[in-house]
């Protein structure tokens, strides 16, 4: 990957995973491609009026219409008979909630088109509040700790269920931290002839809060507590799975991290804990992800 | 700068904002440990890190490096270098180095 | 005056004493509205068409995608999950080239509100028709053009039109204005729902290869593509915000001559002219002016001719195009009048109304100055009636010795309230 297709110059923070995941995303895509992406973090700091980090065409237009601008982009170039990929790249508060409608649509239409999530785990653009793919117990500025708080009272939304239940084809999750899995996935979803989603579990440094260098340490952990179990889905059927030899104590990885920092301090934070752990049992037990 | 209706925007067009004011740590690689895995090239959240000829110091200046800097680089053979335009000094390449042949130090300005 | 030489036999007649002569030429022929638009969409050949269901759109577009089912329109139909995805893929097919077209109304086009700003600030030049119908609460699902009228400053071009075969012939002028390289803006054709999209009327469709010959191929200069991988939609922070903003601004005022110029050719193709930005009638000796959008023209006209029989000097300017506000048209239109009364079916809650409104201001710093009187009524698809423009009359007849309320709900059933 001599030549990036994203250019430096951009104004994401210091050691933030969103640009090294689209560097991967569009390093395994290729020039070919057109990317559309919502409002959000990748939006503003890489397209500020009369500069584009972007050396691929790119197209954004609101914040919850991405997947339909791209099955707009889809159609014309089939229309036209140009070869072409079509990747939607936005974050979680786009994808997962308020441009929720939009994907779906886009899904069941079934366009020839990639969506990828980068996940970074709440709305950072606006200053970290929760999105309804925040993980149970982080802090959020909307889902704070508090005397009688210990934080985002939810677990995550599951879109690759979701996505799955639209029938696409090809699901997948991925991480930062394993970029040869990463492009691999991006290769295989380009190859699927109707629509495909991957979910990029993607740290920020802002929102969670830890030393900017271990952004990748730290998704890393994500994967090897089972917190982020690395699956993919072909028509539905769950395919490979990143094994994960020895699993690691879930408080390896969150007490890296500013936003759980209260699990570790308030009284009852040791039982919200078990209960992270126990989520990240599930995911071991129901992928399989253990020999 | 000329406004054109609808926003269209140049690629790759961000070159021209230097980043590498940003930093307050600069990596420095220690050539001799570099097993040249290419991790801290992939992990680069600003796509700066590049492997450059030792002696292609025309390349080399354009990433910012002084003539000393470069000199003191092993002789003829393929290192990775930041751009240091552009290298905001984040650390995750010293961090996910497998030998710790990176160092972050303190930047006089 | 507006008037065209070569249209003036078919101005000063009402719809349907246009229509009776019209039944004699060839080629008419009675269809519903909505038919008669969708057949004016084919002529216009767009690539992409994306709609959801609303009434009372849905002819429109269910006659379309019976046109594409049937192969005798190329274009792709998508039905998506919301009006708000439905012009948001659109976005996307026109920065590929497309030319791309949408229709809806009311609530619809309230749920698209974010992409019309969206659209019009990346100058895409999509159409659409709105089939104007109230907003709710209460739910109504009939005629009036709050939604539109609402939708004044989302920066698309607006045409209003008086009957179905304008909406036919504004739906073609409104590609080739729209499309023009100077000014890159949607552009949106508003016909009264039901009145106009249900009605059954003696029209004259558009002829396939007229049409072609007045709209050329859509030929933009930047699209999205991988040959030129430009970014579109940067975003813009304080120091170029105004600016593009002023560019918009500045395209809609060059709009003004497009519309006219657009009307002459269309004239000049298929011998039909309704008024370029404004039209009139019976206006030039008249006292007391109506000024209104939209079909209730020819109940208007009908009301004036009975007047006129009376001896009383009304007339009638009808505003064709309220984006951009003809401001220099409208002097001239009604430098003669001794009031004007603005009839509009809509209301600025707290305001007054929006016609009215845009009215007052072409005015202030003109040098007539003639009273100015609003009026909303036909809202939620109460009709309006000739007894309401005589009534409106005799109000703006006691206006010209002393204004008494500038702005007033006609007939209001006060029983009620």
């Amino acid at each position: 990957m001599e030549k990036s297709l994203l250019a430096p110059g951009h104004r994401a923070c210091a050691g933030c995973a969103m640009p090294t995941t689209i560097k991967l995303v569009l390093d395994a895509a290729g020039p070919n491609t057109i990317v559309v992406s919502p409002t959000g973090c990748l939006e503003v700091t890489t397209t500020p009026f009369p500069e584009s980090a972007w050396c691929v065409p790119w197209i954004h237009s609101l914040f919850e219409n991405a997947a339909a601008v791209a099955s707009g982009v889809e159609v014309m170039l089939k229309r036209r008979c140009k070869d072409a990929n079509v990747i939607v790249i936005g974050g979680d508060g786009s994808t997962l909630d308020i441009g929720m409608g939009s994907n779906s649509g886009m899904f069941e239409r079934g366009h020839k088109v990639l969506y990828v999530c980068y996940d970074n785990e709440a709305y950072m653009n606006t200053g970290v509040q929760r999105s309804g793919s925040t993980p149970f117990c982080a802090n959020t500025t909307t889902t704070p700790s508090g005397k009688i708080s210990l934080g985002n009272p939810r677990p995550k939304k599951d879109m690759p269920a979701i996505a799955v239940a639209h029938r696409v084809p090809y699901v997948a999750t991925a991480s930062v931290a394993y970029p040869v899995d990463l492009r691999r996935k991006v290769k295989k979803a380009l190859q699927v002839s109707g629509p495909s989603y991957i979910q990029v579990n993607a740290p920020c440094i802002t929102g969670w809060t830890f030393d900017a260098g271990t952004m990748v340490e730290i998704a890393r952990l994500a994967v090897e507590t089972g917190l982020w179990p690395l699956v993919e889905w072909e028509n539905g059927v769950v395919g490979q799975v990143k094994k994960v030899t020895r699993p690691k104590p879930v408080d390896e990885y969150l007490k890296l991290q500013g936003r759980y920092r209260h699990l570790f301090k308030m009284p009852d934070g040791g039982e919200m804990l078990k209960q992270i752990q126990a989520i990240a049992d599930a995911n071991i037990a129901k992928y399989r992800l253990v020999d | 700068m000329e406004i054109k209706a609808g926003r269209l925007v140049e690629p790759c067009s961000t070159r021209i904002t230097l980043t590498g004011a940003w930093r307050t740590f600069v990596p420095v690689v220690d050539h001799k440990k570099c097993i040249k895995c290419n991790l801290c090239e992939i992990y680069c959240p600003e796509g700066c890190i590049h492997q450059v000829q030792s002696n292609d110091v025309k390349t080399l200046r354009a990433y910012a490096y002084t003539p000393e800097q470069i000199a003191d680089l092993p002789k003829d053979e393929t290192v990775f270098i930041p751009d240091l335009n552009y290298c905001k000094g984040c650390s995750v390449c010293a961090h996910e180095c497998p030998r710790r042949a990176i160092e972050m130090v303190l930047e006089e300005k | 005056m507006m008037k065209g030489v070569a249209s003036s036999a078919s101005q000063g007649q009402s719809p349907k004493a246009r229509g009776e002569k019209t039944t004699k030429t060839l080629g008419m022929k009675v269809v519903e509205g909505s038919y008669a638009v969708a057949h004016a969409v084919k002529c216009c050949r767009p690539d992409v068409i994306s709609a959801y269901p609303i009434t009372p759109q849905t002819h429109i577009v269910e006659h379309l995608s019976q046109m594409v089912a049937n192969g005798e329109m190329d274009s792709e139909f998508l039905t998506v999950d919301s009006e708000f995805s439905a012009l948001s893929v659109l976005v996307g097919s026109s920065a590929c080239g497309g030319r791309c077209y949408s229709s809806t109304t009311s609530q619809g086009l309230a749920l698209m509100y974010e992409v019309l700003y969206n659209v019009s600030g990346m100058r895409l030049p999509i159409v659409m028709n709105v089939a104007n119908r109230a907003l709710g609460a209460p739910l109504n699902i009939w005629n009036d053009q709050q939604d539109s009228i609402g939708a004044r400053d989302v920066g698309w071009l607006q045409i209003y039109v008086e009957d179905v075969q304008e909406a036919v012939d504004a739906t073609l002028q409104a590609y080739k204005i729209a499309e023009d390289p100077e000014i890159m803006t949607p552009t949106m054709v508003c016909m009264d729902g039901f009145i106009l999209t249900h009605v059954y009327e003696p029209v004259k469709l558009l002829d396939q290869e007229l049409a072609s010959e007045f709209l050329p191929p859509f030929a933009p200069r930047s699209i999205l593509d991988t040959a030129d991988p430009k970014t579109f939609g940067a975003f813009a922070d304080p120091s170029t915000y105004t600016e593009f903003r002023y560019l918009q601004f500045e395209a809609q005022n060059k709009a003004l001559a497009k519309i006219e110029r657009t009307a002459r050719e269309f004239e000049e193709t298929f011998g039909r002219f309704y008024g370029g930005l404004v039209d009139s009638y019976r206006a030039d000796d008249a006292e007391i002016v109506i000024v209104t959008l939209g079909s209730v023209i020819g109940t208007i006209k009908d009301a004036i001719d009975s007047m006129r029989a009376e001896g009383k000097k009304v007339g009638l300017v009808k505003v064709r195009c309220y984006r951009p506000f003809p401001v220099a048209a409208l002097r001239e239109a009604l430098k003669k009048a001794s009031i004007i009364a603005v009839l509009e079916k809509d209301v600025s809650i707290g305001g007054e109304a929006g016609l009215l409104a845009d009215m007052k201001a072409a005015f202030y710093n003109s040098s007539i100055h003639p009273p100015i009187i609003g009026f909303t009524a036909g809202l939620g698809g109460r009709d309006i009636t000739i007894n309401d423009i005589e009534k409106l009359v005799k109000k703006a007849e006691a206006a010209m010795k002393g204004i008494e309320s500038e702005f007033e709900f006609l007939s209001l059933r006060t029983e009620i309230l």
